[in-house]
């Protein structure tokens, strides 16, 4: 009996709720033949799904590429904003993806995608609202904390011009939430009380980790070199997203600004650091009519679903 | 005996925590409907009938919960628009002429010339479109680039649809068919001294550009009657220079009760090349003569009543 010859694919990060949703998708599918890499923490799958666990930087990384011939590689694994030391995130994330990269270029690899995320273009009170794709990345500006992020996009954009034989997509998506999803944002948001400053409530923009997987497995069925933003067609202020999550806005005197941040200090809220401040004072809201032009997408939650889903979870909570 | 104690323990704990939660829950809710109390009072003493109406007649796009993507909201808008019609009413006494030539929807670019040391006329201009009985437009303005940075301020601004002026705000918002006030004279229009009243001041290309850009009409527009709310003698410019704003007038400390009239031109359709400079230059002095003799229309139908 000939066997078809499946598709081979691996999802870095693949402990993470977004790579879980998207290995998911993809098995869905059946056309795949899925291969998941995580550093963090072992997630089981099923027996269809090859798992790894195992750090960018060790040997045994390039095994991976070498036995299992791959097809494409969705690179989603990333230490997360406020989790470590900029030192190590650097050295994680800027070289890790490097190393992904010349790995995928040793090993033939045809389409990779990098999840990158709208931080790099830096809250500024200057920034105009619908920012498309060509605006500068101005993160860096704003504290050398995210210099990893901007130094992560620049270095696929680098890798996607250099060689267009790796097909590279570079998503930006805007604040994922989600069951699951561990970033700063989502975590504040399952807090009773979230941190605001006063007088200010920029304009954010939401997507729930669902929908985005479904974007991810999109690019990687229909493969558009390119780099995209990845949004939903609604908007709220931040406060009202406290609100909405069944939070209380607590404020923080936002004058002057070097008080603020002392507070912010000695308030010591994981995720919530003072290199963050101006993302929840000026907006960055971004413009994603150019990946629904090229991609089939439609995000099935709405706000409404997003939110309710942190007000459960918090009033199901004692403390 | 024991394991009776225990129970009733267990229980009374357990009971004791289920209420704490339900104290912790309620008064969290509460203090979420606090935040929004200034608001419900502030429209129940100022919003009328008319103004929510007017406000919910206008062509716009917004998302599922009531916001756009410049942060538009229309509560808000609602207590701006039923503040600024009393003003409008009764402090100005505005007359406003040619409604009729405001596009019901779509983009337009509303060019007027700029006076009277404060953003008065861009209000009126702005409350005159939104209460247009021909078809109201949520009036979107271009603000100075230091609003982003005041708390409260900035916010209730971009709500009721200011915005700050980039170009790429303004191409963007015109391709959403929003319609915009755009002053291209800026400061030198506003901060001019009374001796040059009605002399229009010079104006960049960058709106002609846009709007050739986008095929958004101009509607030109004449005010007469806000060089007299605050007139100036001239600028203190060392203490403009370090307050680090565009001027500093020597002029009444509030603006005066003057009467204004504003006139609204017909919808001019301009094309052209965007990269022939000359070209630009002859359509923004295009639009200034129909600015020009818009406001010689309204000084004639003004006479000689200032106040």
């Amino acid at each position: 009996m000939g066997k078809i010859k499946k598709k081979k694919v691996l999802v870095t990060g693949a402990g993470g709720a977004l790579a879980q949703r998207v290995i998911n998708k993809l098995k869905l599918r059946r056309e795949y033949e899925i291969i998941g890499v995580g550093f963090k923490e072992s997630t089981y799958f099923d027996d269809t799904i090859t798992n790894y666990r195992i750090d960018f930087s060790k040997r045994g990384f390039e095994m991976i590429f070498r036995e299992h011939k791959l097809d494409a590689v969705i690179h989603l694994g990333r230490i997360l904003l406020y989790e470590d030391t900029a030192i190590r995130r650097y050295n994680v994330n800027v070289t890790g993806t490097k190393k992904i990269f010349d790995l995928s270029l040793k090993y033939g690899v045809k389409h990779v995608i990098v999840l990158s995320t709208f931080y790099v273009y830096g809250a500024h009170p200057y920034n105009p609202s619908l920012i498309d794709e060509m605006f500068p990345l101005k993160a860096s500006n704003n504290s050398s904390n995210l210099a990893d992020a901007v130094e992560l996009e620049y270095l696929s954009s680098l890798y996607m011009l250099k060689y267009p034989e790796l097909q590279t997509t570079i998503l930006r998506p805007c604040n994922i939430l989600g069951p699951g999803v561990q970033n700063s944002v989502s975590a504040l948001l399952d807090r009773k009380y979230v941190p605001c400053l006063l007088g200010f409530s920029p304009i954010m923009q939401f997507i729930h980790v669902d929908d985005l997987a479904e974007a991810i497995a999109l690019t990687y069925e229909m493969p558009s070199p390119g780099v995209y933003n990845v949004v939903t067609e609604d908007w709220l202020p931040y406060q009202k997203a406290i609100i909405m999550a069944g939070g209380f806005p607590t404020p923080i005197p936002p004058f002057p600004p070097s008080l603020a941040r002392q507070v912010v200090r000695l308030m010591n809220i994981k995720e919530f650091p003072d290199y963050l401040l101006n993302y929840y004072k000026y907006p960055v809201v971004l413009d994603g009519s150019l990946f629904k032009k090229t991609f089939p997408f439609n995000p099935k939650y709405s706000f409404s679903d997003i939110f309710d889903y942190y007000k459960k979870q918090k009033n199901l909570r004692v403390f | 005996m024991i394991k009776t104690g225990l129970t009733t323990i267990a229980n009374a704990v357990g009971r004791s925590l289920s209420i704490a939660k339900t104290t912790e829950q309620r008064m969290r809710e509460e203090l979420v409907r606090s935040t929004d109390l200034m608001r419900i009072v502030l429209k129940k003493l100022v919003v009328s009938e008319e103004v929510e109406e007017l406000v919910h007649r206008m062509p716009k796009k917004l998302g599922d919960h009531g916001y756009d993507p410049w942060g538009y909201h229309p509560d808000t808008a609602e207590i701006g628009l039923a503040i600024l019609k009393k003003i409008y009413d009764y402090y100005f006494r505005v007359e406003a002429y040619g409604l009729e030539n405001i596009p019901k929807n779509g983009s337009a670019f509303v060019i007027s010339n700029h006076s009277g040391q404060l953003p008065i006329d861009g209000t009126l201009i702005g409350t005159a479109m939104a209460t247009n009985p021909h078809g109201p437009r949520a009036p979107r303005v271009m603000i100075e680039r230091f609003f982003p940075t005041v708390p409260f301020v900035y916010s209730f601004l971009t709500q009721v649809g200011a915005i700050i002026g980039d170009p790429i705000n303004c191409i963007k918002m015109l391709e959403n068919g929003e319609i915009i006030i755009v002053f291209p004279e800026g400061v030198r229009g506003s901060g001019k001294p009374y001796r040059l009243r009605y002399q229009l001041q010079y104006m960049g290309t960058g709106f002609v550009r846009i709007a050739v850009q986008t095929k958004s009409p101009i509607v030109p527009v004449g005010v007469v009657g806000c060089e007299e709310t605050m007139p100036s003698l001239g600028s203190i410019d060392p203490l403009a220079r370090l307050l680090a704003i565009p001027y500093v007038p020597v002029a009444p400390p509030v603006p005066l009760p003057a009467k204004v009239i504003i006139n609204f031109g017909e919808p001019m359709y301009i094309d052209g090349d965007i990269d022939d400079e000359n070209e630009m230059i002859s359509k923004v002095e295009q639009v200034k003569v129909e600015i020009n003799k818009l406001i010689q229309k309204g000084k004639e139908q003004r006479g000689v009543r200032y106040f």
